[in-house]
């Protein structure tokens, strides 16, 4: 994938590089930085100007800029063909979308958030996730389905929920869960560019947030392979499994527990589904020990598929049994105290490390 | 035939005229207006010309809207305020405000819509039940080579359907949904179309396909779901779909099809194809949510779409009486902004002319069409179900002899004579034999191979899925009276893991990629 990527680039890279980059040029040797947002913004610009086909389409993402300011100034560029203001239909803009992918085009629909995607599931999973399958490989559709998932601040039960685990069961989809800027840019890119549908889950609080990026990743070229997870930062202890939001927490946990002498071992998923089962059990080969980590409900989540997986390989190798940590099992309450403790905490993931760890009493 | 389209004068000259000239002259008045403003093929413009401005949002080109159909300038037409007056074709002057919302035109009179028309939306018919010409019909007017062409394959159709069923209710295959009674909907439709034209079935209108060149040893090899089979297998019979026949593979679940048909209408508009996207669906189907948002976004984004709906007045067991209250289906597109128009589904001489001409103004005018096809559901609604159930055999029979629509086809046809006896008995000994030969060479023929059930799921195999066929394929080595002896384990799995189905050849853009997985 990477190499189709890379090739198809080069006869691009004649084309001006996107404002992202003409934005940071820098006069100093000092990292570079970008917000999640902008790394977003940039990875769709770019792809929509690398191939014709590509356009997006979502409630408020053209006159609005996008919900979340995503889209921002793609309207403008690219003309109300490229960037559609949908009606308000999940349902509706999504088959929609479907359809266009089943001729050809190559649509990037935007959920406002991913709960709203409930209305559509049905087109996400019968229609695009099973078509090529069921049609024998006659019809692909390469569509992303993008926004954001998960807990925001203050949102409440019907605008909190993570929805990595529900797509990620079903056969025919990937599901990818960019954490940092880098992850944003990469994943995206690769989301578009590839033929089977996509389902890209953002997070709304990581948007404005600012991460040091390196030139390679603002290349237009830059792409990030999917199915493959991330050692954000080795270890050998315990390995905390996390994406999205909770892999900052992690690396937050991480420094905690280097403290107390413990060196946690951090991987960023990045790719729900495929799942990189090969990461996963060689750094638990490595620890023997697996804290996993989301925001979302715990039962049949992400965590308990990982555990499973993990048992099922690695399992002479585990010292201790695995720790899953993930939100209450409640629907999201709004009252921000409620809240706080509805989703994990860096001291939640601390505390889960040392029991694995042995270090303290469960 | 009477296309109609609404826009906001039709309403105010029907609530005028009804309190001044009384309801029965409505209809006429009302296919008048219609008619008059369908003539008038600058009218796409929903707002009115305005002649102030507000400070802020500049001064698009006041013609924009005539032009253009982008959203954008459309968007900050309508918020232009001030007070605007509409001529209407009867001369009168009223006062018109264009509201965000849409332009309305005041009353004093407190005017309830009617919930149920005066007058019925007439459906368009062109032979009698007998066969014979209406004086004074417009149609599009069909060669014999078409027509004789258009028979065959609607006695086709239902001697496919015959044999299939009765295939079923013997056991040999395990599922079918028959068209009886819907063959001029299928075929005619299918014959005014062009073979660009994209399809988007519900799963009823084989014909389409037939009509297409999807040979009936290919129709056989789907439902049998043998190594033939184009699907592979994957699917129920009669799920049947082609690539090569522009004719999307057929998915059950109830009109996902209708939005996805003005997603590809919409690509294709943008590549400026001259072509345009068919669905078809039913009665029932219209109740689904897709119904309404394809509908509503194919007005909006003006897209080349014919949406065919087939009322035969029953979703399964569901009475159209139970399924709304509308006056059928062709009223609900005229809600949405799409031109409309009710047809006489057995009537293959009036669809054919409704769909030429849908086609010709969905292309050339970038617009969505509706067609509501009359017709009845002569057999159940699949094998799974015993319509006597719940109508009447006698219904079912009244509607199977007198009203089918082959015979009545067949009655036109002849009158021409372009049709007689002995070309019949013919045709229809010739297609039976020809169906049970290939019943007969379906069955008999192996199943697809293992490998077909790990393919397909991603575009390329994920390794989960390779290691799992490789497991499959060692647990049938070790125990081969456990495994049925027609499915064929082909190639086995060389020692570097790489056998000859790990080469995927994929051409991107230009770029020929040997890609060994």
């Amino acid at each position: 994938m990477l190499g189709i990527a890379r090739q198809k680039m080069l006869e691009q890279s004649s084309k001006k590089i996107r404002p992202a980059v003409s934005m940071l040029r820098n006069y100093s040797s000092a990292a570079k930085e970008m917000t999640v947002r902008t790394a977003l913004n940039s990875a769709l610009d770019e792809e929509m100007s690398a191939d014709s086909k590509v356009f997006l389409m979502g409630e408020e993402v053209g006159e609005y800029q996008g919900a979340y300011k995503i889209t921002k100034g793609l309207l403008d560029k690219y003309g109300p063909e490229r960037v559609l203001d949908t009606p308000i239909t999940e349902a509706g803009f999504t088959g929609i979308a479907v359809g266009a992918a089943y001729y050809g085009l190559k649509p990037v629909v935007e959920f406002m958030t991913f709960n709203f995607s409930m209305q559509a599931i049905d087109h996400i999973i019968n229609s695009a996730a099973k078509s090529n399958y069921m049609s024998a490989g006659q019809i692909s559709v390469p569509i992303v389905f993008r926004g954001p998932n998960g807990a925001a601040a203050g949102v409440g039960a019907q605008h909190s929920q993570c929805y990595a685990a529900w797509y990620a069961t079903c056969p025919g989809l990937k599901v990818l869960t960019p954490y940092n800027s880098e992850d944003a840019r990469g994943l995206l890119k690769a989301a578009i560019r590839d033929p089977d549908p996509v389902v890209f889950l953002e997070n709304e609080l990581l948007y404005g947030e600012s991460f040091p990026i390196s030139d390679e990743v603002l290349d237009s070229s830059f792409c990030l392979p999917i199915g493959k997870a991330k050692i954000e930062r080795k270890g050998k202890h315990v390995t905390i499994a996390a994406y999205s939001k909770m892999v900052g927490y992690s690396l937050k946990a991480a420094e905690i527990l280097e403290k107390d002498g413990i060196d946690a071992e951090v991987i960023n998923l990045r790719s729900i589904r495929p799942l990189d089962r090969s990461t996963i059990n060689d750094s638990v080969r490595k620890t023997n020990r697996l804290v996993t980590v989301e925001e979302a409900f715990p039962q049949h989540g992400v965590g308990a598929e990982i555990c499973a997986c993990v048992v099922e390989e690695s399992f002479a190798y585990l010292d201790a049994p695995v720790e899953r940590i993930a939100g209450a099992d409640v629907p999201m309450p709004y009252a921000a105290n409620l809240e706080r403790m509805a989703v994990p905490q860096v001291e939640d993931i601390v505390r889960a490390a040392k029991r694995a760890c042995y270090r303290s009493v469960p | 035939m009477a296309f109609c389209s609404r826009n906001s004068r039709n309403i105010i000259i029907i609530n005028l005229l009804k309190s001044k000239v009384g309801s029965s002259r409505l209809m006429k008045l009302s296919r008048v207006c219609c008619y008059g403003t369908c003539l008038n093929s600058t009218n796409h413009c929903r707002f009115l010309p305005s002649t102030t401005t507000l400070p802020q949002l500049g001064n698009p080109d006041p013609n924009s809207h005539k032009k253009g159909h982008s959203p954008c300038s459309q968007r900050f037409q309508s918020t232009k305020s001030g007070q605007q007056f509409a001529s209407l074709p009867n001369g009168e002057h009223s006062q018109v405000l264009d509201f965000p919302g849409g332009n309305v035109v005041f009353s004093p009179e407190m005017q309830f819509l009617s919930e149920s028309p005066n007058v019925y939306n007439p459906c368009y018919r062109v032979l009698d039940d007998n066969g014979q010409l209406i004086s004074n019909s417009v149609f599009v007017q069909v060669s014999e080579e078409i027509a004789v062409k258009m028979y065959s394959n609607m006695a086709t159709l239902q001697i496919l359907d015959t044999i299939f069923y009765e295939a079923q209710r013997q056991g040999r295959i395990s599922f079918y949904v028959t068209t009886i009674g819907e063959e001029a909907i299928n075929i005619a439709s299918a014959a005014a179309l062009t073979s660009d034209d994209v399809v988007f079935p519900q799963y009823r209108e084989p014909g389409v396909l037939l009509w297409r060149g999807f040979t009936l040893q290919e129709f056989a090899n789907q439902c049998f779901g043998n190594k033939a089979d184009n699907g592979k297998g994957r699917q129920m019979p009669a799920h049947y779909g082609s690539n090569k026949h522009n004719y999307f593979t057929i998915s059950s679940t109830i009109a996902t099809q209708i939005p996805h048909a003005v997603g590809a209408a919409y690509s294709l508009k943008m590549d400026k194809k001259d072509a345009c996207a068919v669905t078809y669906f039913g009665d029932g189907g219209t109740s689904e949510g897709d119904f309404h948002a394809a509908l509503n976004f194919a007005a909006v984004t003006e897209s080349p779409v014919i949406f065919i709906c087939r009322n035969n007045g029953w979703a399964i067991s569901t009475p159209t009486s139970d399924q709304f209250r509308s006056d059928g289906i062709a009223v609900r597109g005229q809600a949405y902004g799409v031109r409309s128009i009710r047809v006489d589904g057995n009537d293959a001489l009036a669809m054919y002319s409704a769909v030429h001409t849908a086609r010709e103004m969905a292309v050339n005018e970038h617009r969505p069409i509706l067609i509501e096809a009359v017709t009845y559901r002569v057999g159940h609604h699949s094998t799974s179900d015993d319509s006597t159930k719940y109508r009447s055999a006698d219904e079912i029979e009244w509607w199977r002899m007198a009203r089918d629509p082959v015979t009545r086809f067949r009655k036109w046809i002849e009158t021409n004579g372009w049709w007689g006896s002995e070309a019949e008995s013919q045709l229809r000994s010739s297609i039976r034999n020809q169906l049970l030969q290939a019943i007969q060479i379906a069955e008999r023929a192996e199943k697809p191979p293992v490998k077909d059930l790990f393919r397909d799921v991603y575009n390329n195999i994920p390794s989960h899925l390779r290691e799992q066929e490789k497991l499959v394929r060692e647990t049938i080595n070790k125990h081969p009276k456990d495994y049925p002896a027609d499915v064929p384990v082909d190639v086995a799995v060389k020692d570097d893991g790489v056998s000859v189905y790990d080469v995927d050849v994929i051409v991107h853009d230009d770029d020929l990629i040997i890609h060994v997985r």
